[in-house]
């Protein structure tokens, strides 16, 4: 409202005070103020994206720059697509993605909804469970790693007292059923305070009066919950699953601190695999290749998201 | 019903809260553990870090915090007895385990390097992005919306894929493993969180303030420096604290295009090794030292957290 009105307020002052403006013109400040973005946007991130587009149509190995370049055509994504390990790697970064997206949003969303019920302390309580997602995920990582060896570490350790396994066999790095989980739990604690902090300001945005005309009709507070608080609290929750998704999708730091894709290739997920091949293999136009398409697919999904995620805003 | 609480229907029962308190304060209290743990670890001997069951309660020592700034080396007894007295305390510790301080470790340089790089990136960032912002808030750019999400899109590229052609052009320009090409890096991935956040905060004062100050004979850019900047500030504070812990925390380009002098603490803070593997203690007194600062930033940001980690889409 205010905003339209200023907006307003400028379209309507505009001829003589103009002419009363001295220096530069307002186009060209525009310009002067947006353009130092721009260029350096495209020398860091567009520049290279194109050069990594040439490299993935070639056989170029940054191990080896002397040698010659050949071009390949669409060989690199042709092999790509036919790859079984990177295929693998994708259904390694689905499950993933999959798992800490479900929990994230169950965990997040109750616990915005039972801190909605303003219980005395619920500020302090709130900022204590955001603090892990503000660290850094890789010493966060690291810092796993010891939580989870087996005997000395205090995952192993609490696990074992619950359960009376014994401790040395609670080796959730070593195994190839629970590493996948293990990252799992770990971007669970981490993220989960994210999805929550934007639930709550869902469920802050659900204004009194409609839970008082529920009252008045009479409406079960069961009713209340699926009726009024989840699908207006929806929006919320879409953007909190899209901005995870993307983040969780790209996933390296954390995994490749806390089990480095192992063991085996059980927690490689497409990040770790594109490190591999471009870092350790130094098979640089085939990563090239893989890079384009994980961000052609990032940001596919992404529009695609953000389409439903409007729909859903406006009903 | 008494007059006070009569404003409201649907209030919470007194015993829902209290079912919601309890069960919220027990999962901030289980989520922290780690950190404790961390905390805790870093005032351990490391045969009290890695003691079966893990302890709880233990004698404090400051062994983990002398071993992350030093290197030590292993000598005889009789040639650690022929030495005169223990010069400090770090000293005194690491002789009981029969070693000598040889020299400082790189836990402080590659601190420094942090400290250098997040504070040199977030100032352009945040230059840069004040800039662009009034500029996109204020003027009428063509395919604005257009270069909005262009300047978004850059965050959707996973940033291993981003580090293949960078460090190519590094390689060629010379800026592999240097403080400026990290700077340079970070500040191209914060200048779109900068741009999109600061266009939401500068959206948010009103216009008529430039009109004024431009009708009593301000110059466009006196207008913006005098009037829009000062109220700014919050925001201005808001978005550097959120790109500073972004480059504090940077691990992936740090890990691959550093690997010496221009290494920040994140790719270093795993390498720490002792005698037969990790030296935990020390591992934990750095990442101590490494989240204190991000600790603080998070207590001063909590009431513009929910803007800054979703770029300014939902405002409180």
């Amino acid at each position: 409202m205010l905003d339209r009105t200023a907006d307003n307020v400028a379209r309507a002052t505009p001829e003589p005070l103009a002419r009363r403006i001295r220096g530069i013109s307002d186009k060209g400040l525009a310009w002067l103020f947006i353009s130092p973005t721009i260029l350096l946007l495209l020398a860091i991130n567009i520049f290279p994206l194109f050069w990594a587009i040439y490299l993935s149509f070639t056989n170029y190995r940054a191990n080896r720059p002397n040698e010659a370049v050949k071009n390949l055509g669409l060989a690199n994504y042709r092999r790509i697509l036919g790859d079984q390990d990177i295929w693998i790697a994708m259904q390694t970064t689905a499950h993933f993605v999959f798992w800490t997206i479900l929990l994230q949003t169950v965990i997040g969303f109750t616990l915005a909804w039972l801190i909605d019920r303003k219980f005395r302390g619920h500020a302090f309580w709130t900022t204590i469970i955001l603090v892990p997602m503000m660290l850094s995920p890789a010493v966060v990582g690291n810092f796993w790693r010891f939580l989870y060896e087996p005997q000395i570490g205090l995952f192993a350790y609490v696990v074992a007292f619950f359960t009376g396994i014994a401790p040395t066999h609670v080796q959730m790095l070593s195994n190839v059923e629970l590493a996948p989980w293990a990252i799992i739990i770990v971007d669970t604690w981490m993220w989960t305070p994210y999805v929550m902090l934007i639930c709550l300001a869902g469920l802050r945005s659900i204004p009194e009066y409609i839970y008082e005309a529920a009252e008045v009709d009479r409406a079960s507070n069961w009713r209340q919950f699926w009726s009024i608080t989840l699908p207006m609290a929806l929006p919320f929750i879409m953007l909190a699953v899209l901005f995870r998704g993307i983040e969780n999708f790209k996933m390296f730091d954390m995994v490749n601190l806390l089990t480095g894709g192992g063991p085996g290739s059980t927690t490689e997920v497409a990040s770790i695999t594109l490190k591999r091949q471009a870092f350790e293999s130094w098979r640089t136009g085939y990563s090239s290749a893989f890079a384009i398409i994980l961000f052609v697919a990032v940001f596919g999904l992404a529009n695609i998201y953000v389409k439903a995620l409007n729909k859903v805003k406006q009903r | 019903m008494s007059l006070t609480t009569a404003h409201s229907v649907v209030a919470p029962s007194a015993n829902s809260k209290r079912i919601a308190g309890a069960i919220v304060v027990g999962y901030a209290l289980i989520s922290i553990v780690p950190l404790l743990w961390i905390f805790a670890t870093s005032f351990k001997t490391p045969p009290d870090s890695i003691a079966y069951p893990p302890k709880i309660v233990f004698q404090p020592s400051l062994e983990g915090y002398c071993n992350l700034f030093t290197t030590r080396t292993r000598q005889t007894p009789e040639y650690i007895n022929a030495l005169g007295p223990a010069t400090g305390l770090c000293d005194a510790t690491v002789r009981k385990r029969n070693m000598v301080i040889a020299g400082p470790s790189n836990f402080l340089p590659r601190f420094v390097n942090s400290l250098i790089i997040a504070f040199g990136s977030t100032f352009c960032a945040v230059f840069l992005g004040t800039l662009s912002a009034y500029g996109f808030s204020r003027f009428k750019v063509p395919l604005a919306d257009d270069l909005l999400f262009f300047i978004l899109s850059t965050r959707f590229m996973p940033p291993i894929a981003v580090a293949i052609p960078i460090y190519l052009m590094y390689r060629e320009l010379g800026l592999s493993d240097t403080a400026l090409g990290m700077i340079l890096l970070y500040t191209a991935v914060n200048v779109s969180l900068a741009v999109w956040l600061l266009k939401g905060f500068i959206d948010e004062i009103p216009r008529e303030y430039e009109e004024a100050a431009m009708i009593d004979g301000y110059t466009r850019l006196q207008a913006f420096w005098r009037t829009v900047l000062p109220q700014a500030t919050t925001g201005i504070a808001a978005t550097a604290i959120f790109c500073l812990i972004f480059a504090w925390n940077e691990y992936a380009f740090a890990a691959l295009l550093t690997s010496g002098t221009a290494q920040t603490a994140p790719p270093f803070i795993p390498t720490i090794i002792g005698e037969g593997g990790q030296d935990w203690p020390a591992v934990a007194a750095g990442t101590t030292i490494f989240l204190v600062p991000i600790l603080v930033f998070t207590i001063l940001l909590r009431k513009q957290l929910l803007r800054g980690i979703t770029f300014g889409a939902v405002r409180k």
